[in-house]
């Protein structure tokens, strides 16, 4: 069992799906039809294989598992693929979340099927390699990939302002995409491999380090975003199709979080240690500048993308704690958040479906004639203000208990964030929902429909069960976090003469 | 499956029975659901309360692991001990006779089982909150009640001031929230657990023990009896916290009872007495919390003396009240803080619940200026605030007569330093509570009726569903003192409390017992006083007030609009919020960023192919293909040099 390349087959089925549905011809509405069961049936059966892995993942085990190791371009650029606590729950989000989009396209997306369901399974492949990789090319090509389909969906099946969202989006990322493939280089020619966990061990020199830091920060930072990098996500939020939303928010920024934590944090551990304060600086000035900006959007999704920039301000918080709460925190916070605000995006979609605006002014008093609709933003709202019980408490809570173990008055900036979360959300949801029923064309509109209804009860109880009982979840990322922590605190010691300092240094981890 | 999972988890069923599928069982079914479990926790409750104080057990049940996350680690589970014990039964008690009223009170809504469902929610949340072993499960029951609050305070979401006034509830609670999850950090870094029991177990070496806290070095404990405080100023209300609740009186009226007055803004006074062993060596903190104790008993009680609308009289006596209760905490007479609140919960629930009965049978007024000899008329009614308005001025032998005295007894003769400004501050406020409360009496009950005819030709008295609960809420408010005083406060407390918050021989409370007789009279003259005043402002000389406010207006203005927090707190907080959200939105991310960045950059870029007339389309699928050819070449680069350089 252990040998079948199940990771491979995880690459291969969507693209397998999307090789079907180039063979479907013809524009006919049956054909359309056709392509969206095709689109269905493959992510259903990637969701079913994503699970098959969470089986046969090794809960408890450390390293990387279900590794697979090929030849690829000459003998020291490989096709290898493995995952391990930190990046096996992500391909898991990613197939989670695929069959929800398809369904939410079923009815919205009437022109050009064909590519539209492709684009979104090639997505797939590209992210689920993203986050399977274990060679830094393999890694990259993933990585960039990802945003050649991303970038179609914007501007083929986006609104009117979307040749200017898709050119931020791609001005912005390829600046840092750059600047980390010349870093893989570098990297490759000083250490002579590209393997990853071989490079995990790699010793760069301290200078060298920060450079190489700074390099893949400027990539990393732009996906989270992290600010003053963010300003791409709210216009291609707004402009991209629901589903490319949901993609885009559920998947895509937790790539930069996921690079801090294979690349940054473990091959150059000295200039995470001294840059931590960068990261620290920038993503306080995030959670509060960002929570105060949503606070006065008048466009729904743009107020959702500028809380979702806050909410990974307390990922990245969490992961340069550098201490376990803070880093299971950041992952946990980056699963919730996948879940979370695909939701809220979702929850946008459905309205806007019927009414074609996003603008909040439009509505108001749904709650009269939308209660099932009500009930379930109701409940990912207050998954995103973090309410005790949902998936957004435990990240939120443990990323928070991490940062004030490095530094209280971090924690202090960013418990303001929750203040403030409070606060755009409900006056968010106030203006949606409550109130009179005004407004002649409201009256009209249906409550959520089967096929929504589809949607959300899946979403919800991933949710509460996160919230309630997240064990499975942090017994996947435990083992892999305590590693790399232990890891870090060794090479941080490591270059220190006194080999009493760095004994001393060691058993820092065991005190929290 | 023990007596405790059916008392905490029936109103859950209740609640998700009622929530969900209130289509298929109807309005009735979902009343029946919700308030027969609610009723079975209550008497379940009852037992539960001899077993544990009374014959000395103490249970924990773990229900579900939730959180390891490195040496952090925390669980669902039942902790049952005396103070939780008695919070059950307030909270249960209260929580089912107000699911009875509500059967009554809200017959003509259309949204009743979502009512009910709320309800249920509510105690569900409370009941987590009080049977925690740990901070955070604590802290989930505390966020639920406010998920509840806001819930039900918008319950009429049609009324705009009842959407803005949910939304403030639950603002203002995350601001006591922020300061209460950094003092788990903080007890989290010092300790190493959060859960109540390792805590406890490790303070003492913590005495003295100083850390750093926003880069400064402070006492330990101090530091984290004050950020749990001031999670508690938010969910009891007190002074610079307080204004959410008066606006909550917006919801409905039984949950202003049960919710705003019986249980849930209390749920800081019973978080300060679980901590009462870390309050012990944080003497600091304690001053702290007398200081805005009693001065939240003052502030409140003085605002309460003008207000002309009935529901908002009682918040303010609330708030005041609970004013009381942090005094106590403040003197370390943890019982006798938790026995105010125990009492408090019958007469202030009764004071609501009649006041509700009043609003019922007036079509909705609220206006006490529109009142007016209504004794005749709704004579039940009439009695059972007499009842609740005796207990709480502390009529001699009422229940409110033995807690409230004690908690001035204590603040007298503790050693605390703000110890004489505790006590002033309360004797004051109990003169001021005579007043008002005879003061809302006088006008709603006695005098000419000042309604219009309409509206008094349909004054009617409430169904049994409505009265029976207040009568019940009645003998508790004249027995509960007499009772249980000696188990809470008196010789017994030792063994009734067993540890379960810091009380026994030589404690604050039998110095108490030791003070001069004069001091022991004093709140009872008080409640003499403003009594006589009251008569005399109200019945004999109806023309006083109005004169009163006329020869000091600048006092009466200040008054009447609650001290101006509201006007402060909009000028310093809410529109600085908005007008700097828009200044980063439009200065910040519009003009600065991407005016130096992307679309800068874009001018540049458009005006550079303008000239070139090469890459002028703008068109996405080139700067797609750009980046595609881009990884071709790396591709190919490195497929002709085989990998290697």
């Amino acid at each position: 069992m252990a040998d079948w390349p199940i990771l491979t087959a995880l690459l291969l089925v969507p693209l397998f799906g999307a090789l079907l549905i180039l063979s479907i011809r013809g524009e006919s509405d049956q054909v359309k039809q056709n392509i969206r069961y095709v689109a269905m049936f493959t992510t259903l059966a990637e969701l079913l294989l994503a699970v098959i892995m969470w089986i046969m993942f090794d809960v408890g085990e450390a390293g990387f598992q279900l590794v697979e190791d090929h030849a690829w371009i000459g003998e020291s650029i490989r096709y290898k693929l493995g995952v391990d606590g930190i990046s096996m729950l992500f391909i898991v989000l990613t197939a989670f979340l695929m069959p929800l989009c398809i369904l939410a396209s079923w009815q919205s997306v009437t022109r050009r099927v064909k590519d539209y369901m492709i684009a979104f399974l090639v997505m797939e492949t590209l992210m689920i390699g993203v986050f399977s990789a274990l060679d830094v090319f393999l890694f990259y090509i993933f990585f960039e990939g990802g945003l050649i389909p991303m970038f179609l969906i914007i501007g083929v099946w986006g609104g009117v302002r979307r040749i200017y969202a898709s050119f931020k989006f791609f001005l912005y990322t390829l600046l840092g995409s750059l600047l980390m493939l010349v870093a893989i280089l570098w990297m490759y020619l000083d250490a002579g491999t590209a393997d990853i966990p071989t490079l995990l061990d790699a010793d760069f020199p301290v200078h060298v380090q920060t450079w190489l830091w700074l390099a893949f920060f400027a990539s990393f930072a732009v996906k989270m975003p992290m600010w003053p990098v963010h300003t791409w996500l709210p216009d291609a939020h707004v402009e991209a199709p629901t589903a490319g939303s949901v993609i885009l928010a559920g998947v895509m920024l937790k790539m930069g979080g996921y690079g801090f934590l294979r690349f940054s944090i473990p091959m150059f551990p000295e200039a995470s240690e001294t840059l931590m304060w960068l990261v620290f600086g920038l993503s306080m000035v995030a959670v509060v500048y960002t929570s105060l900006v949503a606070l006065v959007q008048e466009d729904m999704k743009k107020l959702i993308a500028y809380s979702s920039i806050a909410h990974m301000g307390f990922v990245t918080i969490g992961i340069f704690a550098l201490n376990p709460q803070g880093v299971e925190g950041g992952i946990f916070q980056m699963l919730s958040h996948g879940v979370v605000s695909a939701a809220l995006f979702l929850c946008v979609g459905v309205v806007y479906d019927r009414l074609h605006t996003r603008e909040i002014s439009r509505y108001g008093g749904l709650v009269n004639i939308m209660p099932k609709y009500a009930l379930v933003f109701m409940i990912f709202a207050m998954a995103s203000v973090g309410l005790p019980g949902t998936s957004g408490f435990v990240g939120e809570f443990l990323a928070l208990t991490g940062a004030y173990l490095a530094d209280s008055r971090v924690a202090f900036v960013a418990a303001l964030g929750v203040i403030l979360a409070a606060a755009y959300m409900l006056y968010l949801y106030r203006r949606i929902f409550f109130g009179a029923l005004l407004k002649e064309d409201l009256k009209a509109l249906r409550d959520l429909n089967g096929r929504e209804i589809a949607i959300f009860v899946p979403l919800i109880a991933v949710v509460l069960w996160m919230g309630f009982y997240p064990k499975p979840f942090l017994d996947v990322i435990n083992p892999s976090v305590e590693a790399l922590l232990r890891a870090h605190q060794v090479s941080i010691a490591a270059p220190i003469a006194d080999p009493l300092d760095a004994q001393a240094a060691e058993p820092a981890l065991d005190d929290q | 499956m023990s007596q405790f999972h059916i008392i905490v988890f029936g109103p859950l069923l209740g609640f998700l029975i009622a929530g969900l599928f209130a289509k298929q069982i109807g309005d009735r079914g979902a009343m029946a659901v919700t308030t027969g479990l609610v009723t079975l926790s209550a008497i379940l409750s009852a037992f539960v309360l001899k077993d544990v104080a009374f014959d000395h057990n103490q249970y924990r049940i773990l229900v579900l692991e939730w959180v390891r996350s490195g040496s952090l680690s925390f669980d669902w589970t039942l902790y049952i001990d005396s103070l939780t014990a008695v919070m059950l039964v307030v909270v249960n008690t209260v929580s089912a006779l107000v699911h009875w009223y509500s059967i009554g009170y809200m017959s003509h809504d259309p949204h009743r089982a979502r009512f009910f469902a709320y309800l249920s929610l509510f105690t569900f949340a409370m009941l987590m909150l009080v049977t925690s072993d740990n901070l955070v499960q604590m802290f989930f029951g505390w966020e639920g009640v406010g998920l509840a609050s806001y819930l039900l305070i918008g319950f009429w979401f049609k009324k705009p001031s009842a959407n803005a006034a949910a939304i403030k509830a639950f603002v203002v609670n995350r601001v006591g929230d922020f300061g209460f999850s950094l003092g788990i950090f903080a007890l989290f870094l010092l300790t190493g657990s959060v859960i109540f029991e390792d805590i406890f177990q490790s303070l003492e070496g913590f005495a003295d023990a100083r850390f750093v806290f926003l880069g400064m070095d402070v006492h330990a404990l101090t530091t984290i009896a004050v950020l749990l405080f001031v999670g508690a100023m938010g969910k009891s209300a007190q002074l610079f916290l307080h204004t959410w609740l008066p606006d909550a009186m917006e919801g409905p009226t039984p949950v202003s009872a049960l919710i705003h007055a019986a249980t849930m803004v209390t749920a800081g006074v019973f978080l300060m007495a679980r901590m009462s062993p870390l309050l012990e060596l944080a003497p600091g903190a304690l001053t702290l919390i007398m200081i805005i104790g009693g001065a939240t008993a003052f502030f409140a009680a003085s605002v309460g003396l003008v207000q002309n609308d009935i529901k908002r009289v009682i918040a303010y006596s609330t708030c005041s009240q609970l004013g009381y209760m942090f005094v106590a905490i403040g003197a370390s007479a943890y019982g006798a803080a938790i026995f105010h609140l125990f009492t408090h919960a019958f007469f202030k629930a009764l004071l609501f619940l009649g006041a509700g009965s009043v609003i019922h049978a007036m079509s909705d007024e609220q206006d006490m200026r529109k009142m007016g000899g209504l004794s005749k008329m709704v004579p039940l009614t009439y009695l059972m605030m007499m009842v609740g308005t005796l207990a709480l001025t502390g009529f001699p032998y009422t229940a409110g007569f033995f807690s409230k005295d004690m908690i001035i007894e204590s603040a007298f003769a503790t050693h605390n330093p703000a110890a004489s400004f505790g006590f002033l501050m309360t004797v004051i406020a109990a003169f001021m509570t005579s007043f008002y409360s005879w003061r809302l009496v006088f006008m709603t009950f006695h005098g000419t009726p000042r309604a219009d005819e309409k509206t008094l030709s349909h004054v009617h008295e409430s169904p049994a569903v409505m009265w029976v609960p207040l009568a019940i809420l009645a003998v508790g408010a004249v027995i509960a003192g007499v009772v249980f005083s000696d188990a809470f406060i008196g010789e017994g407390r030792l063994a009734f409390w067993a540890g379960s918050l810091v009380a026994g021989e030589g404690d604050v409370m039998d110095e108490a017992h030791h003070i001069a007789s004069w001091i022991k009279w004093l709140p009872t003259g008080m409640m003499a006083l403003g009594f006589a005043l009251s008569f005399l402002f109200y019945i004999a000389k109806p023309g006083l007030p109005a004169a009163m406010a006329r020869t000091f207006p600048a006092a009466y203005q200040f008054l009447l609009n609650k001290w101006y927090f509201d006007e402060l707190y909009d000028r310093i907080f809410i529109r600085p919020a908005f007008w700097i959200g828009r200044f980063l939105w439009v200065r910040g991310d519009q003009k600065t960023i991407d005016g130096l960045g992307p679309d800068g950059i874009a001018a540049q870029v458009m005006a550079a192919a303008r000239r070139v007339r090469v890459l002028q389309s703008g068109y996405v699928y080139h700067y797609a293909f750009a980046m595609l050819i881009g990884i071709a070449l790396v591709i190919t680069y490195f497929v002709l040099t085989g990998g290697g350089f």
